[in-house]
This record gives C-alpha cells, sequence and structure tokens, in this order.
C-alpha cells in the first residue's frame, strides 16, 4: 500500500509534467494546426535557464522563473517570425521537417551554450518533505502541482473571459470567420507560439529541480508530452490535464509492478491504443475526424 | 517502345558505368566505405520515397524496419547459426510480416495521425531493441555478426561491399521504377493526390496502401542487413527515432517522389556529417538551420526545387 501510494505521487509528479507540455502542445495545434517536433527543446531551454537565473545568478525565485519563462517565449516567438512564417506552402511533412530542424538547431545551441553536462538546482522551498501514510511527497511536487492548477485555471479564463482569449478562439475556429470580424489572425497566431512555448518554458522551470537538466533532455520530454495531449484529445485543455495525469500515474505503476524498461514503453503503447480506439482522444465526442 | 522508357534504361545504363568505374578506379578505401554508406542510406530513401513520395502516406517510424533488418541477421547468424544468406530472406520476411500486421490499423489514420501512429510504433521496437538484453545484447549492442561471403568471394573487403550494395541499389531502382511506370504506380499517385477520389475511380487504397507499406518494409530491411554485415556491430542508437527522421529528412531534402531524388538526399544526409565536422561544437546548430532553410525556401525538396528554379529564369529569359 505505502509503496503503491509512492509510486502514486511519482506518477502524479511526472503527470503533472507532462500535463504542462501537453497543454503547450494542444494550444499550438488548436490555433495553426501544427505540431511543434520542437516543443521539447522549449523546455529544455526553460529547465536551462532556469538553471542559469536560479542557479547560477542566484536571482530571486520569482524573478527567475519569470525571466526564464519569458527568454523562452521569446525565442518561440523569434521561430515563428523567420521560419514557420516563412513557409509559403504549409504542408504538415514540410512543417514536420522544419520544427524537427529547430529542434537540432536548439539542442545545439543548449549544447554551445550550457555544455554537455548535467545541471541540477535547488527545490523552490526548503521544506521537509510530507510522510503520507508512509510515503514521502516532495514539496517540489506539491509546487508542481499547485502552478500546474494555476495556470490551468488562469488559461480556462483567458480563454472564457478576456477578449483577447475569445479572438484566438475564433481564429482558431476558423480564420477566415475571425478574419472578417476583423481578428488579426497573424497577431493570435503569434500570441499562440508565444504562449505555447511559455508553457513549454514552465515545464521546464518546475522540472528542473528534480530532474538533471542538459541539452538532450528536450527530446524525450516532447514526445511524451505529445502523448499525453493525443491520449486526452489534441487541441483540449482538460484533455491535456487528463492525459498527462493518466500518462504519468500509468508510467509510474508500469515501472513499479511490470519492469523499469517498460517506462518509455507505456507512452507510446497507450498512444498507439489510443490513435486505434479513440483517434480523438479520451474526451472528444463520438464524431472525430481523422484528417 | 517509348522515348520515357528510352530515357530511362539509357539513365539506368550509365548509372551501371558511374558504378563499375567508381568501384575499379577509385584508389582510397575510405571514399569507398563512405559510397558504400551512401548506397545504404540511398536504399533507405528508396524505400520511404515510394510510400511518402508516391503513396502520400508519412512514416515516423521507417528506422523500425531498418532495425528489423540489423537485428534479424545479427539474431539469426550468430545466435542460431545460419548463413547470412539465409537470414537475408528470413529478415526481409520478418520485417513484411511485422508491417503487415501493424499497417493494417494504422495505415487507417492519416495526416498528423499517421506520422504519430508510426512514430509510436517506431519508439516500441527501438525500446525492445534496447531492453530485450538477453537476445539484442541491449544498450551496449550486439556485437560479432560475421562478414558476408559467397563461395571464394569475400565481402570483407571495401570494394566488394561496395558492388554489392550499389547492386541492390541498382537492382532496386529498376524495379522501383517499374512499379512507378506501372498500373500500380498511377494508382499510388491517385491515393497521394487525393485518397476518396482514387477510391471512387475503383483503386484498392486500404489494400494498395498496405502493400506499398510491405514493400517498403522490406527494401529498409535489406538495407538494415547490408548495415549490419558492413560493420558488424549494431546498437539501438542506430535505429532511434532520430534515424527515422533522418530517413523522412533525406527523402523530403532529395525531393518527394523521385527516384534520383532519393539518391541525392541520401548522399547529401551522409555526406553532411562528414563536412560539418569541421564545424566541431557547432555541427548541431548548422545541420538544423540548413534542414529548416531547404525547406521554407524549396519545400519541394532539391530535385523538384532546382528544376522549378531553371524552369522559371528558362521562362524568363524568354520572355
Amino acid at each position: 500500500m505505502q509503496e503503491m501510494l509512492q509510486y502514486l505521487f511519482s506518477g502524479i509528479t511526472n503527470g503533472a509534467i507532462y500535463a504542462v507540455i501537453a497543454i503547450g502542445f494542444s494550444m499550438l495545434y488548436n490555433s495553426t494546426d501544427l505540431i511543434n517536433f520542437a516543443h521539447g527543446e522549449f523546455v529544455m531551454l526553460g529547465a536551462l535557464c532556469m538553471v542559469t537565473f536560479f542557479g547560477t545568478l542566484h536571482l530571486p525565485i520569482v524573478l527567475a522563473i519569470l525571466l526564464a519563462i519569458a527568454s523562452v517565449a521569446v525565442a518561440g516567438l523569434v521561430f515563428e517570425r523567420l521560419a514557420i512564417r516563412s513557409v509559403k506552402n504549409p504542408e504538415p511533412i514540410v512543417l514536420i521537417i522544419i520544427t524537427v530542424g529547430a529542434s537540432i538547431f536548439l539542442r545545439g545551441i543548449g549544447m554551445i551554450l550550457w555544455g554537455k553536462d548535467a545541471h541540477t538546482i535547488a527545490s523552490f522551498s526548503s521544506h521537509p518533505p510530507l510522510d503520507i501514510a508512509g510515503a514521502k511527497l516532495l514539496s517540489q511536487s506539491i509546487w508542481i502541482i499547485v502552478i500546474l492548477l494555476l495556470t490551468a485555471v488562469g488559461l480556462q479564463l483567458f480563454y472564457k473571459k478576456t477578449l483577447t482569449g475569445k479572438a484566438m478562439e475564433a481564429n482558431a475556429i476558423s480564420k477566415r470567420a475571425a478574419w472578417i470580424v476583423g481578428i488579426p489572425s497573424k497577431l493570435m497566431i503569434m500570441l499562440a507560439f508565444g504562449l505555447s512555448t511559455a508553457m513549454g518554458g514552465l515545464a521546464g522551470v518546475i522540472i528542473a529541480p528534480i530532474t538533471m537538466s542538459s541539452y538532450d533532455m528536450g527530446t524525450m520530454l516532447g514526445l511524451k508530452g505529445f502523448c499525453a495531449a493525443m491520449l486526452g484529445g489534441l487541441g483540449s485543455l482538460w484533455g491535456a490535464l487528463i492525459g498527462g495525469f493518466l500518462l504519468g500515474i500509468l508510467e509510474a505503476m508500469g515501472v513499479g509492478f511490470v519492469s523499469s524498461g517498460l517506462k518509455d514503453a507505456t507512452a507510446f503503447l497507450l498512444l498507439l491504443f489510443i490513435l486505434y480506439v479513440k483517434p480523438g482522444g479520451i474526451i472528444s465526442s463520438a464524431s472525430v475526424k481523422r484528417f | 517502345m517509348n522515348n520515357h522508357q528510352t530515357r530511362n534504361r539509357i539513365c539506368y545504363t550509365v548509372f551501371l558505368l558511374i558504378i563499375l568505374l567508381v568501384g575499379y578506379f577509385l584508389e582510397n578505401l575510405y571514399y569507398i566505405q563512405v559510397l558504400t554508406f551512401i548506397g545504404i542510406n540511398t536504399l533507405l530513401a528508396l524505400a520511404l520515397n515510394m510510400l511518402m513520395g508516391y503513396a502520400g502516406q508519412i512514416s515516423l517510424g521507417h528506422a523500425a524496419f531498418y532495425g528489423i533488418g540489423a537485428y534479424g541477421t545479427a539474431i539469426l547468424t550468430v545466435h542460431y547459426g545460419f548463413s547470412p544468406w539465409l537470414a537475408l530472406p528470413a529478415a526481409i520476411l520478418s520485417a513484411m510480416i511485422v508491417a503487415y500486421i501493424v499497417g493494417i490499423p494504422t495505415l487507417k489514420l492519416s495526416g498528423y495521425y499517421l506520422g504519430m501512429g508510426t512514430l509510436g510504433f517506431g519508439m516500441i521496437v527501438n525500446i525492445l531493441f534496447r531492453e530485450w538484453s538477453s537476445v539484442t545484447g541491449g544498450a551496449s549492442g550486439f556485437i560479432g555478426i560475421p562478414a558476408l561471403e559467397l563461395g571464394p568471394i569475400s565481402f570483407a573487403s571495401g570494394r566488394n561491399y561496395f558492388f554489392l550494395v550499389w547492386g541492390f541499389v541498382l537492382i532496386g531502382f529498376i524495379a522501383c521504377q517499374r512499379i512507378i511506370d506501372s498500373r500500380i504506380g498511377r494508382a499510388l499517385r491517385a491515393i497521394h493526390d487525393g485518397e476518396n477520389a482514387a477510391a471512387a475511380v475503383g483503386v484498392d487504397t486500404r489494400q494498395l496502401k498496405l502493400q506499398i507499406f510491405v514493400l517498403s518494409a522490406a527494401i529498409s530491411a535489406l538495407a538494415g542487413f547490408l548495415y549490419a554485415h558492413l560493420v558488424y556491430f549494431i546498437s539501438p542508437g542506430s535505429f532511434s527515432f532520430i534515424a527515422s527522421i533522418r530517413m523522412v529528412t533525406m527523402v523530403v531534402i532529395g525531393g518527394m517522389a523521385s527516384i534520383w531524388g532519393a539518391l541525392l538526399g541520401a548522399s547529401l544526409l551522409t555526406l553532411l556529417p562528414e563536412w560539418l565536422h569541421a564545424f566541431s561544437e557547432f555541427e548541431m546548430v548548422v545541420y538544423g538551420l540548413i534542414l529548416m532553410v531547404v525547406m521554407i525556401f524549396l519545400p519541394r525538396g532539391l530535385t523538384r526545387g532546382l528544376l522549378d528554379i531553371y524552369e522559371r529564369t528558362r521562362k524568363k529569359n524568354e520572355h
């Protein structure tokens, strides 16, 4: 029981991180129909910026977090302006290669700026781990879950209550219709890119204290976040949350009770399963467009 | 015999002559080795080009079939003492069976979803290579794969292996060219342009996509076989997600739906890392930049893109 609870805690922690990454994927997919294969690299940038701002420069924690997220969002905006907007004929395959090229490029930048070594930083707060029925819950895990929930609620309010958020949703539903009522589609896409990469940066920031951050950490995190987004239903905020937690918990249980070799396979087995059975994801309605 | 066929025959004869000339007169064994790798990558690019370029079906997990070919022959020759020439059809057949089973549910998907399905499949096969260490040697790799021999001819020397690989490339090219020029080839292009439209005029799209997927897997497995017996040592890293992406890149950079594009893409992607060593730590940055720039400015690949530019300037000059 105690063991099970411990696995559950680690699953929820990882799940929350997958969920943040998945939200970034979903947001961008919603607005631009684009799957950003470089998304994991933005997570890496977020974590390594945090290492620099918080670990090396010892800035106050809130300032360090904001600076790290802002830097990643700026990188995302530059990427959108230079690489994505220049594409004249945006076919999926062309965009896939461009984002893959961007991911290799960013990994290279990460290696040049931070070297090949793995870095680690202190937890956000120095509370001792909580003891719940014999299982330990790290203070950083609580931070991660709280930040995730605040982000989700904040995004929901942004999309439903603010004019900009509503405009973004309108633009995601139909660019032309949104354009006719005066919503600047280019600006909305830029905003989506900025928000999506900021989410990636946020995921990197919150994961930095509990993992070894290095230039090559992004690929696997990105792919798993993607699996989580597919699992819940690509394009849906709550789907990303459900998918993230489900993936995290199943992965932790798989490692705990079956075999640690199974850890990375879980995500992809789930991905295949959902694609074959219900390609729209868990929370989608019955009819699904498979393109 | 029509014009198209004559031109193809001339092309392939010239190609054969070039292979023979290079093979006999190139002295530097290092270049022979690099060219052999280009040959293997050309087979991979050809395999994926049949699926992606002609039939329009994305696969982000093709390294799995490449790996099944390599691990298949490694396991059969080392663990079970098979002759490599018996292991070759066995490895290809297993890749085809896997492709058939995986293809049935996966090829129902399209667009990004197909990309993701194949990606998931590729990752799972790669994890299998890494974790099933009693059979595959695990993360540290599989050593001791025997060299190829055929009677008195040994393929341990670079030159013989060069001829073997490029012989397969030539056969692959001619076979694929014939498929493309046939009724099946037209049906494939119809699927590429519009699957519903193709089905409406009587193309069995489901069946045909599956067949081309299986063919593509078979050629990839052949490349895997050749790779394993060339380097004698394989590890899961050679068949990872990155390897799948490299295959896609070869196809797209070279030019989709072009047999010679496969050769161009494979040559560039094999040579690029060699050239980029000069950039040392900037290697990845430059590699990523090249990918992005080519796709932004020549989204139809180099062969098509350069042809387009040529046509445009010619038209401009005529006016």
